[in-house]
């Protein structure tokens, strides 16, 4: 399976936390922060199941969420 | 080990913050024409008409070229724009009180043309920018500002269904309804909008495309519960997919 991970423009995200209902594998959630604008952000856990499916960026209205593929290099 | 990206915000949307509530549909609907802009290298091409509504501020978010137009006069102005440059891409952005109630006279008259232009309507079924009035499009029984009992026909009448109202027109020649509650759908949407635009290159005519768009703020909800409001009650009154397809 291949891994991913995503990063979080907090400036952008406004806590509709719809990217949150989307995950399939629960790697999104509220956060406690809040960013300069006073809204709560969500973040992303790290918890390795992280598939770079990227339906959490594609249902995000305010393009917060960019999505990486980590390919690991064979030795 | 190497990271490649895979999605990241469209090139053709600018850092300004959207002005829209968190949740808001035509948040959606701007990223998804500034990744068709993007995808077809259409940036020098495209020229965008926008509204008077909560989409009024869209010239700051897109990085191409959009005109800003009288309420509910949109269509007029993206059909001056095609005629005089006619190898530009034109569309027109309105939402439901521009375009069904002080913009109908402009949409049907530019439909029955048959000018070569994309229209995207926006429909959150009430007037988001003045907080929740009733507009055209609002479901019967639905409480808005000015309809604090619920919509009822003896008063106001029956929701307008803009695309069944266009589609006898001779010179329309696609009509689509689609929503961006999830991802899904929101492919879905790209794909027609980006068929709309593939149209109008082609000069095959008039096309638009209606998309159910939340207003969370207005419907004094969540925005996923807003989305659940759209996928279980509103695609009743306002069915989903073609509605004509010349092709």
């Amino acid at each position: 399976m291949r891994k991913g991970k995503i990063v979080i423009n907090e400036d952008r995200c406004k806590g509709c936390f719809i990217c949150i209902s989307q995950c399939k594998v629960k790697e999104i959630e509220k956060s406690n922060k809040v960013n300069k604008y006073g809204q709560v952000v969500v973040e992303f856990k790290n918890l390795g199941k992280c598939n770079a499916c990227t339906l959490c960026a594609i249902s995000c209205p305010d393009a917060a969420i960019e999505v990486y593929e980590i390919i690991e290099e064979k030795v | 080990m190497k990271e490649k990206i895979i999605y990241k915000k469209p090139d053709s949307l600018t850092d300004i913050n959207f002005s829209y509530c968190p949740g808001c549909g035509h948040s959606t609907v701007h990223k998804i024409i500034a990744e068709i802009v993007d995808e077809l290298n259409l940036r020098e091409k495209i020229i965008g008409v926008a509204p008077v509504g909560c989409a009024v501020f869209a010239y700051n978010f897109w990085n191409f070229d959009v005109s800003e137009a009288a309420h509910g006069r949109t269509p007029a102005v993206a059909t001056a724009i095609k005629r005089v440059l006619p190898d530009r891409l034109v569309f027109s952005y309105q939402g439901d009180g521009d375009l069904a109630s002080i913009g109908m006279a402009e949409i049907i008259h530019t439909a029955n043309r048959g000018e070569n232009i994309t229209v995207i309507f926006i429909n959150n079924t009430n007037y988001g920018m003045t907080g929740g009035q009733l507009a055209p499009t609002t479901l019967l029984s639905q409480k808005t500002t000015t309809s604090p009992y619920g919509r009822d026909a003896k008063n106001y009448g029956y929701p307008v269904k803009m695309l069944e109202l266009l589609s006898p027109l001779e010179g329309v020649k696609y009509l689509e309804r689609v929503k961006v509650t999830d991802a899904a759908s929101v492919i879905k949407a790209k794909n027609a909008i980006k068929k709309g635009f593939t149209y109008q290159m082609q000069n095959i005519g008039f096309s638009m495309i209606e998309v159910l768009s939340s207003c969370p703020a207005n419907w004094r909800k969540e925005p996923v519960e807003a989305n659940k409001l759209i996928d279980e009650e509103i695609v009743k009154v306002f069915p989903l997919g073609k509605i004509k397809d010349i092709k």
